[in-house]
C-alpha cells in the first residue's frame, strides 16, 4: 500500500503530462520541427528499435567504462589526499574549480588527439566528468571521522590500514554513493553529448545530430528518448548498488 | 592488587604556547581491584583527561600511570581495560552483534567463539533479541548497553567509563545503573567512572574522588559503604549522608 502510493502520483503526473504534450501538438497545429507528438516519436522508436538499442548500447559502454574508470581513479586519489590534511586542504578548492569547468569543452580536443574510429576520447571525458563527484564526496567522507570512533580504535591499539578498512572506508561508503549517483547520470550525458564534437559516430549523440539534420525530427526526438532511459538506467542502477552496499542506510 | 595507580600526575595542555591549559596538576590516585571508583566534578576540572590518561589515549606531561601492574601504554596494547564514551560510538554500518565482536576481531579470536563471547555479552545487557539489528534501528539507552557490552567483550579486569549515561534520560539512567553494578558485580570488574552526577556517582560507587578546577586535581576522597545497592539503598539516610558530604565537598 505504501509502495503503490509512494508510486503511483508521479506515474499518474507523467502519463498525464503524456495526454496532454499529445493534445496540445495536435490541437494546436505545432510543426514538428518544434515539438513532434508523442506518438510520432513513438512509431519511430518503434520503426527504428534496431538502431536506438545499438546506439545506446554504444554509448552505453562508452559511459559505463567512463564511470567506472572515473570512479576508480577518484576514490584512490581521495584515498591518497585524505592521508594528510594538507594535501586534503589544497585538493579541495581546485577539484571543486575544475569541476565547475565545462569538461565537455575538452571534446573536441580530445577528439582529435586520437584515431577517428577510437572510442577513447568519449571514455575519457566521461570518466573525466565522473572523476569529481566521487573525489570531493569520497574525500569528505574520508576526512569526516568520529571523534569517538577514532579514541575507540586507539585504545583497542588499531594501526593505521585497521583504522582505514574498519573506519574510515565503510564510513566513507555512503559518501562514495553520494558522488556515484551524481556521477552515472554525468558519465551518459558526457558520452553522448562528446560525439557531437566529431569523433567515431556510432552513438545516441550522432544519431541524434544526423536525424536534426536531415529534418527527421521524430526519430532525432527518438533517440533522445533513448538517451534519457539510459541515464535512468544507470542512475537506477547506481541506487540499487547503493542499497545493497548500505544496508544500515535502509533499515533504520 | 592494584587496578590502577597513578602518582603526581600533571598533564598541560599546548605547553610553551599562549594558550597554554594546566588540566591536572599533581594527581595521586589508586584504584583497588574490584573497586567502583567515582571521579565527580566542575566542568573542566580534568575528570576526562585523567580517564584519558589511564587509558593512554594521551600522555601524562608529568608523573606515571600504571594499570594492572603495567605502564598504561603496555596495558593499552594489552588491553587491560575497556571503554565506554558518553557517545555510544557504535559503527552504525556492523549490526549489534559485529560491534560488540569488534574487540576480538582485533585480538584475532576465532570467529566461533567471537560470535559466542558477544551473544553472552548481549545477554548480559540484556539485548539478545537485537543482535541482527542495526544501531540506528536502537533507542540512545540501547545503543549504550551496547557499547557497554562492547567494554566487556574482551572480559577487561579494567572497565573505564566517561559519563556514558550523561545523553540518556533519568529512567534509562536509573536501570541502566543498577545493570551496571550488577555486571560488575558478577564479572569482578574494577572500574572508573567519571559524572557530573553526585547521587550517580554516590549510588554506584566504593570511592568517590572529588575534583576541582584550574588547575584540576584532587580536593577530597569519599568513601561509601552502603548495605546494599537497590531501590532501598537509594531512599536509605546513609545514601543521603553521602550525597551531602560529596556535595560540601565539591563546594569547598
Amino acid at each position: 500500500m505504501r509502495y503503490v502510493r509512494s508510486v503511483l502520483p508521479p506515474v499518474l503526473v507523467g502519463v498525464l503530462s503524456v495526454v496532454l504534450w499529445e493534445v496540445v501538438v495536435t490541437a494546436g497545429r505545432i510543426a514538428p520541427f518544434i515539438l513532434p507528438a508523442p506518438s510520432a516519436i513513438w512509431d519511430q522508436l518503434v520503426e527504428q528499435r534496431d538502431n536506438v538499442v545499438d546506439a545506446a548500447l554504444a554509448s552505453g559502454t562508452n559511459a559505463l567504462v567512463g564511470l567506472v574508470g572515473g570512479t576508480v581513479v577518484a576514490v584512490l586519489a581521495a584515498l591518497l589526499f585524505s592521508r594528510s590534511k594538507l594535501l586534503s586542504d589544497i585538493a579541495v578548492p581546485y577539484a571543486a574549480v575544475v569541476n565547475a569547468l565545462p569538461i565537455i569543452a575538452l571534446a573536441p580536443i580530445l577528439n582529435n588527439m586520437f584515431d577517428s574510429t577510437s572510442s577513447l576520447p568519449r571514455r575519457v571525458v566521461a570518466g573525466i566528468i565522473a572523476f569529481f563527484p566521487v573525489f570531493i564526496n569520497t574525500l569528505r567522507g574520508l576526512r569526516e571521522v568520529d571523534p569517538t570512533h577514532r579514541e575507540l580504535m586507539d585504545s583497542y591499539a588499531a594501526g593505521g590500514w585497521t583504522f582505514a578498512r574498519l573506519v574510515r572506508l565503510p564510513g566513507a561508503l555512503p559518501y562514495v554513493f553520494t558522488g556515484l549517483r551524481q556521477a552515472s547520470s554525468l558519465a551518459v550525458i558526457a558520452a553522448v553529448v562528446a560525439e557531437y564534437f566529431g569523433g567515431l559516430q556510432d552513438g545516441l549523440g550522432a544519431r541524434i545530430t544526423s536525424a536534426a539534420a536531415f529534418t527527421a525530427y521524430p526519430r532525432a526526438w527518438a533517440f533522445v528518448v533513448g538517451a534519457c532511459v539510459l541515464g535512468l538506467v544507470f542512475y537506477l542502477t547506481t541506487l540499487l548498488l547503493e542499497r545493497l552496499a548500505t544496508p544500515w542506510k535502509s533499515r533504520s | 592488587m592494584t587496578a590502577v595507580s597513578i602518582a603526581g600526575v600533571s598533564k598541560v595542555f599546548n605547553q610553551g604556547r599562549p594558550d597554554e591549559v594546566t588540566a591536572l596538576s599533581d594527581v595521586d590516585l589508586t584504584v583497588d581491584s574490584g573497586q567502583f571508583v567515582s571521579l565527580i566534578g566542575p566542568s573542566g576540572c580534568g575528570k576526562s583527561t585523567l580517564l584519558r590518561l589511564i587509558a593512554d589515549l594521551i600522555d601524562p606531561t608529568a608523573g606515571t600511570v600504571t594499570v594492572a601492574g603495567k605502564p598504561a601504554a603496555q596495558a593499552r596494547r594489552d588491553q587491560e581495560y575497556g571503554i565506554a564514551f558518553q557517545q555510544a560510538g557504535l559503527f552504525e554500518w556492523r549490526t549489534v552483534r559485529r560491534n560488540v565482536e569488534l574487540p576480538l576481531e582485533l585480538r584475532k579470536v576465532p570467529k566461533a567463539e567471537r560470535r559466542v563471547r558477544a551473544e553472552e555479552m548481549l545477554t548480559l545487557v540484556g539485548l539478545a533479541d537485537f543482535a541482527g539489528h542495526y544501531p540506528a534501528q536502537l533507542s540512545g539507552g540501547m545503543q549504550q548497553r551496547v557499547a557497554i557490552a562492547r567494554a566487556l567483550a574482551v572480559h577487561p579486569p579494567l572497565l573505564l567509563m566517561d559519563e556514558p549515561f550523561g545523553a540518556l534520560d533519568e529512567m534509562t539512567r536509573e536501570r541502566l545503573q543498577g545493570e551496571l553494578l550488577q555486571i560488575c558485580a558478577k564479572t569482578g570488574t574494577s572500574t572508573v567512572f567519571v559524572t557530573h552526577s553526585i547521587s550517580e556517582a554516590v549510588f554506584l560507587s566504593d570511592k568517590v574522588v572529588v575534583m576541582s578546577a584550574r588547575p584540576g586535581r584532587i580536593t577530597a576522597t569519599v568513601d561509601i559503604e552502603l548495605p546494599g545497592r537497590d531501590e532501598a539503598a537509594r531512599q536509605s539516610p546513609a545514601y543521603f549522608e553521602y550525597v551531602t558530604a560529596v556535595r560540601k565537598a565539591l563546594r569547598a
